[in-house]
Parts: structure tokens; sequence; C-alpha cells
């Protein structure tokens, strides 16, 4: 069966509805995004699928046991929290210390752990909560706009972990993007949210489809008109963070 | 010999501290300290509420601690609670609490002992029930320490691996209430949460994981109470207010060296 599967899900907050009747599904080892403009419902999909938000109607069936890793848009730590990268990671568990040395290592950063969370840069913090979702031995990644707030070199560097992570380990990634070249690069499949699913399939139908070219732009060179257009869109985008409703 | 009831002072004092400053450290790093304030100022209703039934005071406070408590975090879940919001409530408990045991019948109230804390009047019942309280507190954090910390980091990374951020919450405010109904004898309805923000703030500094802010608060909750009740004792000056002050003059110190302290 699917990792996660979704029939006919209709989500809302207080009585507003932001994404009607998706029916969706991710493999084992797959790797998803999902696409969409602001307040198209991707932040709110992701909460329902890791049982955050309680759906209006519909379904999300998990697959039994399934370990979801689970990494947010942002985590905001409070300055008045002291947390050493390590504690963090044996939350909310206890974790042999071999295994967070080796999560840390296999997220990038295997030097940070007796350092402060909050003294860590925008590119580390991420890394570190990449290691943290790993440390459950996760079916499935699932990944919230993780490289908001990273410049566009720090963005790439996340994404090839990330890729190498599931290269190594074979697990399903689940991810909302910005990053439209990062979707035609490395995605087996594509969502296009927009209120409700817009268009789905390989990358490369997505970009070709009217629904998706209406919402971000019509390129007529592929990929690389999409690359382009990005840039726009790192401009568009760079102010909203905390955007997740 | 020293006094019997400076004793009993000093023992209501620390069971008070044991259970205010891990609690505090969640209200300051959850950024809950009007919510504290809140729920504290609503204890004097509680008082009318005893007043009025012949309840214990302690039960009296504890049922409008935890309605309060209850009242504010439903309100925040549904996204409407703000500063404002909770200043309103605040001060909306504190005078109605007041106008409300003004009118109790039958009785002359001594208001001061509620608003500022009667510690020098505590009896060893009362010793027993605020350890009791504290206690019960303190075990709770406890064994509920490592969700507590989660759900405080970020109630999604919490309910993705399998936490409930809603009954942690709800926990939390259990925890208050308690501590607000076994707090009201010593330091009073006003100073309440004082006792859990300033100690927890003023370890912050020295601390560099959770578990080591909240017993350094606990230890600087402990000392600010016999450091405060020394003072009171010398001084003749209110026992309540002076633990308290106590407790604000480590915070300016800790606050200052701060920075001698992180660079070591």
């Amino acid at each position: 069966m699917s990792l996660i599967e979704t029939k006919n899900l209709t989500l809302g907050y207080g009585g507003k509805i932001v994404l009607r009747d998706v029916s969706f599904a991710i493999e084992a080892g797959e790797i998803v995004t999902i696409v969409g403009p602001n307040g198209s419902g991707k932040s709110s999909l992701l909460r329902a699928l890791i049982g955050a938000l309680r759906p209006i109607s519909g379904d999300v069936i998990r697959k039994p046991d399934l370990k979801i890793g689970y990494v947010p848009q942002k985590l905001h730590i409070d300055a008045t929290l002291p947390l050493t990268v390590q504690r963090f990671l044996n939350l909310p568990k206890r974790q042999n210390p071999a295994d967070i040395e080796a999560a840390l290592t296999r997220a990038g950063v295997p030097e940070l752990s007796q350092a402060q969370m909050t003294s860590l840069s925008g590119g580390q913090f991420q890394r570190v909560l990449l290691a943290r979702a790993l440390l459950g031995k996760p079916d499935i990644l699932i990944l919230d706009e993780a490289t908001q707030g990273l410049d566009q070199p720090g963005a790439a560097g996340f994404y090839r972990q990330i890729e190498e992570v599931r290269r190594d380990l074979g697990l399903a990634v689940l991810m909302v993007s910005h990053d439209l070249h990062v979707v035609m690069a490395a995605s087996d499949r594509v969502l296009c949210l927009n209120g409700h699913v817009c268009c789905e399939g390989s990358p490369e139908i997505v970009a070709d489809a009217p629904e998706y070219r209406a919402l971000f732009g019509t390129g007529t060179q592929g990929t690389l008109a999409l690359y382009r257009h990005d840039h726009d869109h790192a401009h568009d985008h760079s102010h909203e963070h905390g955007h997740s409703h | 010999m020293l006094d019997d009831f400076i004793l009993r002072a000093g023992l209501a004092g620390l069971g008070v501290a044991l259970a205010a400053a891990p609690l505090g450290c969640f209200v300051v790093w959850r950024r809950m300290a009007y919510f504290g304030d809140a729920t504290s100022h609503a204890a004097l209703l509680g008082v009318a509420l005893a007043l009025a039934t012949n309840i214990p005071v302690i039960a009296g406070v504890l049922i409008i601690a935890l309605v309060m408590a209850l009242i504010i975090s439903s309100l925040s879940e549904r996204h409407v609670s703000s500063d404002a919001l909770l200043g309103v409530l605040a001060h909306a408990g504190l005078a109605f609490g007041l106008v409300a045991v003004s009118l109790v019948p039958g009785q002359r109230v001594d208001l001061s002992a509620y608003l500022f804390g009667d510690i020098l009047a505590v009896s060893s019942m009362d010793v027993v029930v605020i350890w009791a309280g504290a206690v019960l507190v303190a075990l709770l954090l406890l064994a509920r320490w490592q969700a507590l910390l989660t759900a405080t980091l970020n109630p999604d990374l919490a309910t993705a691996s399998g936490g409930n951020p809603k009954r942690e919450q709800f926990i939390l405010t259990l925890a208050l209430a308690v501590t607000v109904a076994v707090a009201i004898k010593v330091v009073g309805a006003l100073l309440i949460a004082a006792m859990l923000v300033i100690p927890a703030a003023a370890a912050r500094p020295f601390a560099r994981t959770p578990e080591g802010m909240a017993l350094c608060a606990m230890a600087l909750g402990g000392i600010a109470v016999c450091a405060g009740l020394g003072a009171s004792f010398l001084f003749d000056t209110p026992a309540g207010p002076s633990i308290v002050s106590a407790a604000a003059v480590f915070f300016a110190f800790s606050t200052a060296l701060s920075p001698a302290i992180r660079s070591r």
C-alpha cells in the first residue's frame, strides 16, 4: 500500500476552506514536490498528512506504523530557551549518542553537537532539523519549505543533501518548495495546488500543463525558462516568512 | 531558637519555589507571562468563591484558577489570543476578584493577605498542603518533561513524532492552577506570576540546557525565599514582596553578568 494516501480531503481553518477535494498518494522511495502560490493550501496539506490538522471532510490514511521525519518550515526557538544541538536531538526520545553523531554526519554538520541552537546559521539550523528527522529512521521525510530564508547556494546545497540522503537510505521525500528548478531536477512527481489540485504528474507534464503556466508563467523553453522565472520568484517570496495559513 | 513561624514560612516559601521555578521556565520559554498574570489575578475570584460557599480558600482558588487557565488556553488555540486580550483578562480578573471579595456578606476580609500573601501566618497544615501541591506539580513536570519540551519547541514537530501538544498544554495549565493555589498564601495573587517568571529569567544566563535552567531557577528561587524572609525579619518589610524583590535583584545581577558568563 501507499505510505500515505488521502481521499477527497478538504481542509480549512475556522470555517474557511483552504484546500478542497485532494486525492493523492505517495509511494515508498518517491520524491514528490508540492508547488503552488501563497495560500494555496500547501502547508495545510502537509499538516494534515502529519496529523496536526483535522480534515473538514475526507480521509488521510497512513500505512500502519509509518514513521514520518518532519522538517518544519521554520522553527522559532525562543532566546530564553537554552538548548544544545545534542539536547535538541534527544527530543522527544532519548537517543543513542552514536546515532546522534551518525545523523549529524548524514545531514552534513558533524561538528555541531555542542553548539547552542540559537547560535546556528540558517543553513546549519535546517541541517540540524534534517538530522533530527532522520534520527527516527523514517520511511518518509516531509519538508515544509525547508529552504526558506536560505540564499540560493544555501538552498541548492540543502537539496543536494536531501538527495544524497534519499539515495543512501531509500526513503520517500515529500516537500513543499518554491525552488522550481529543484522541482524540475529532482522530483519524480509534482503536485500543483491552488486551493485544489490544479495539476499533477511528472515534472515535464506539469511544466507543460496550462494550469501550471497560468500560475507560474508561460515559459516556452522548458526548464531554462522556469529557471529564469525562478529568479523573479526568489524576489517575490523573500518576504513571506511565517506564511503558513 | 528561631521561631517556629519563621521555619514554617521558610518551608512554605521553598515549597512554592520548588513548583514555581520549573513551571516558570515553561512560562518564559512559551511566552506565557501574561497567562500566568491572568490566572493568578483570577485567584482573588477564587477567594471570594471560597468565602461565599465556605469551602477552603485553596480549593476555591484552585477551581477558579483552573477555569481561567482553561479559558485562556482555549482562546489562544482559536488564534484570538493577543497581548491586549491577555492584558484585559489579567486586569479584569483582578478587578472582579476585588469587587467579589467585597461583596461577600458577613465578614470583613483582610484583603492584603490575599493580595500580598501572609507567609508568616502559615500553619503546619498549610505547609503540608503547599508541599503536597508543589511535589505534585514537580512530579507532573518531571514525568512529562521530554514531551513538554518538544511541544514547547513546535507543536507540529511534536505531533509528527507521535506527541499530543494539546495534552501537554493542558498539563501546564493544570500545573499552573495548582501552583497558583498553593502560592497565594505565600506571595499573594499580585506576585505569584513574579515567582514564576523572575527566578527562571534570572537562571537563563547560567544554563546551557533546559534542565540546567530549571535546576538553577529552583536554587535561585529558594535563595530568594530565604533572603526575602531574612530581610523581612530584619527590616520589618512585608514578606512576599521582599521575596520577589530578592529574586528581582538576582535577575538584575545575572542579566548584567550575562555577557561575561556567555563568553566563558
